[in-house]
């Protein structure tokens, strides 16, 4: 069975966009929630760029490291002779309204997600996919910088299953956890999610490198968008519509018809046999 | 247009129908039952309004953490202190012996307490987390006396909503609910860790409120007001930091 290639009944019919609407709707609003988490995150850093491990720690401990900034704050030892603006405020205010907007968004998809199936039959391995072989398949096509097929826009291979639900699954959940475990309200309610991270600084830390690592998803995610075509992997996300431009060997350019889909279930079966 | 559109469109008008009115009973319910902060105006406030009510609904009688002796941090971090106003400095030149706390507003009695008659109420000591906005923390022992029982010994007035304090250093204030103020943890502070409260950690009166952030526990206190609303009060959003641009409440 070749990776990646959807199952010709996946595709679905012919009038099914290729991504689901609830879909497109949650991803833009996780998105710009995300771009607003991203940037007041960094301006809260800004006010004290040192990290420790533990319960405490302060401008008088020794932090565990320092991003070599410019503070936003003038006590903060930084070794420059510059403080930068005092952003907090609002972003504060902000972190937490789109933490609010994207934790409801991510709750009402979890639920949407089970209810249709779409995690069972969209981002869980594929059957014949759920071996390590099909795994490092994917990983050397994309070794050998090989564009991705046509019709491997009608579904995620592997690869980009696993990547999903590593963010949806365990970077977002963790992600929410060590923000909350920086509340003193949350911990005095629940102390129990702080003192098994390890403590408020560790909680802290583990918030920053779990943000690095989504924000890493991120530039993976839009490098990959741009390599198989950025407008239309964009369209796709924003209306839907996949427009194929190659259909057995033939050029189709235009708007996606009934017969160009049957066209391409029908390649897609016949790649499989 | 074809009857599945059809469907569709009725189906996300009734659904844009019902949010529409479940946030409009929700922020009727949100207000009656005090979940609405001094500063919900704004961009901002429908996240600031979910914290709070959030908070109030889950955790309103939760405890902060307290931590082993063991845990005392070796080196607090008292921050940074704009330079002592002139009424300050002469508090600190005779030991801050004629100190008084006011508490006044909408209590029966009208009261002002000077630093021994704070010493010879019941005594409460808590080793608790020190938590700055900016994300720096260190764990000391705090003794004092609850601010709970020196309200209730003014009689607080049954419409009081909130405890509006003041510092002896001007623009200098800040506000919490009642939940806040008669939370056993929130304490008139003149002790730390077996010594008198430094200067430079709010002494000699400081008010720890340790389920919120560092700029909610004012130093230098000498004055309470209990209100029923906050609109009075400066800009109305319940506080210095607030008017700087800062979240009232700062539980999270």
């Amino acid at each position: 069975m070749l990776s990646g290639v959807p199952d010709a009944v996946s595709l679905g019919n012919s009038d099914s966009p290729r991504h689901a609407a609830f879909v497109r709707v949650t991803h833009w609003i996780t998105t710009v929630c995300f771009f607003a988490l991203l940037i007041t995150g960094a301006e809260i850093v800004m006010s004290h760029p040192r990290f420790y491990w533990g319960e405490t720690g302060n401008d008088l401990t020794t932090p565990l490291f320092r991003i070599p900034i410019p503070a936003s704050r003038n006590l903060v030892p930084t070794g420059y002779h510059y403080v930068m603006p005092d952003e907090n405020g609002w972003s504060r205010y902000l972190h937490f309204e789109a933490a609010w907007a994207v934790v409801l968004t991510g709750i009402l998809y979890a639920i949407w997600g089970l209810w249709t199936g779409h995690f069972r039959s969209n981002l869980f391995p594929a059957p014949g996919d759920r071996t390590w072989q099909a795994f490092l398949r994917v990983i050397a096509k994309h070794i050998r910088l090989k564009r991705p097929e046509e019709s491997e826009a009608f579904s995620y291979n592997v690869v980009q299953r696993a990547a999903y639900l590593v963010v949806i699954f365990i970077l977002f959940p963790l992600v929410i956890c060590t923000g909350l475990a920086l509340s003193p309200g949350f911990n005095a309610a629940f102390p129990v999610v702080v003192n098994t991270l390890g403590g408020r600084q560790s909680a802290r830390t583990l918030h920053f490198f779990i943000s690095a690592f989504l924000l890493l998803f991120l530039i993976v995610h839009v490098a990959m968008i741009v390599l198989a075509g950025f407008t239309n992997r964009m369209r796709a996300m924003i209306s839907g519509k996949l427009i194929t431009e190659k259909v057995t060997g033939g050029v189709i350019a235009g708007k996606m018809t009934s017969s160009s889909v049957t066209m391409i279930r029908q390649t897609v079966a016949e790649e499989r046999i | 247009m074809s009857p599945v559109s059809r469907r569709k469109f009725v189906t996300a008008g009734l659904a844009a129908a019902a949010g529409v009115s479940g946030m409009a009973v929700a922020a009727t319910l949100a207000k009656r039952y005090g979940l609405v902060p001094p500063d919900s105006g704004g961009l901002y406030g429908p996240g600031e309004t979910l914290t709070y009510a959030a908070q109030r609904l889950l955790t309103r009688h939760s405890l902060a953490r307290e931590f082993p002796r063991s845990m005392i941090s070796k080196t607090p971090f008292a921050n940074e202190l704009a330079p002592f106003n002139d009424a300050f400095k002469r508090h600190q030149a005779s030991g801050f012996r004629d100190w008084r706390l006011a508490i006044d507003g909408m209590v029966a009695r009208p009261a002002s307490l000077s630093l021994s008659d704070l010493r010879s109420l019941p005594v409460r000591s808590q080793i608790t987390e020190v938590v700055c906005e900016e994300g720096w923390s260190y764990v000391a022992e705090w003794i004092g006396t609850p601010l709970a029982g020196v309200l209730n010994a003014s009689g607080i007035l049954p419409q009081a909503r909130y405890v509006v304090y003041y510092s002896i250093e001007p623009d200098w204030w800040e506000s919490i609910d009642m939940a806040d103020a008669l939370h056993p943890q929130t304490l008139l502070t003149y002790a730390m860790n077996d010594g008198d409260l430094p200067v430079g950690f709010g002494g000699p009166l400081r008010l720890r409120v340790p389920r919120q952030l560092g700029y909610k526990s004012v130093k230098f206190i000498t004055r309470l007001t209990l209100t029923d609303s906050l609109k009075g009060f400066g800009k109305g959003v319940g506080g210095a930091n607030a008017e700087g641009g800062y979240a009232w409440y700062a539980g999270i």
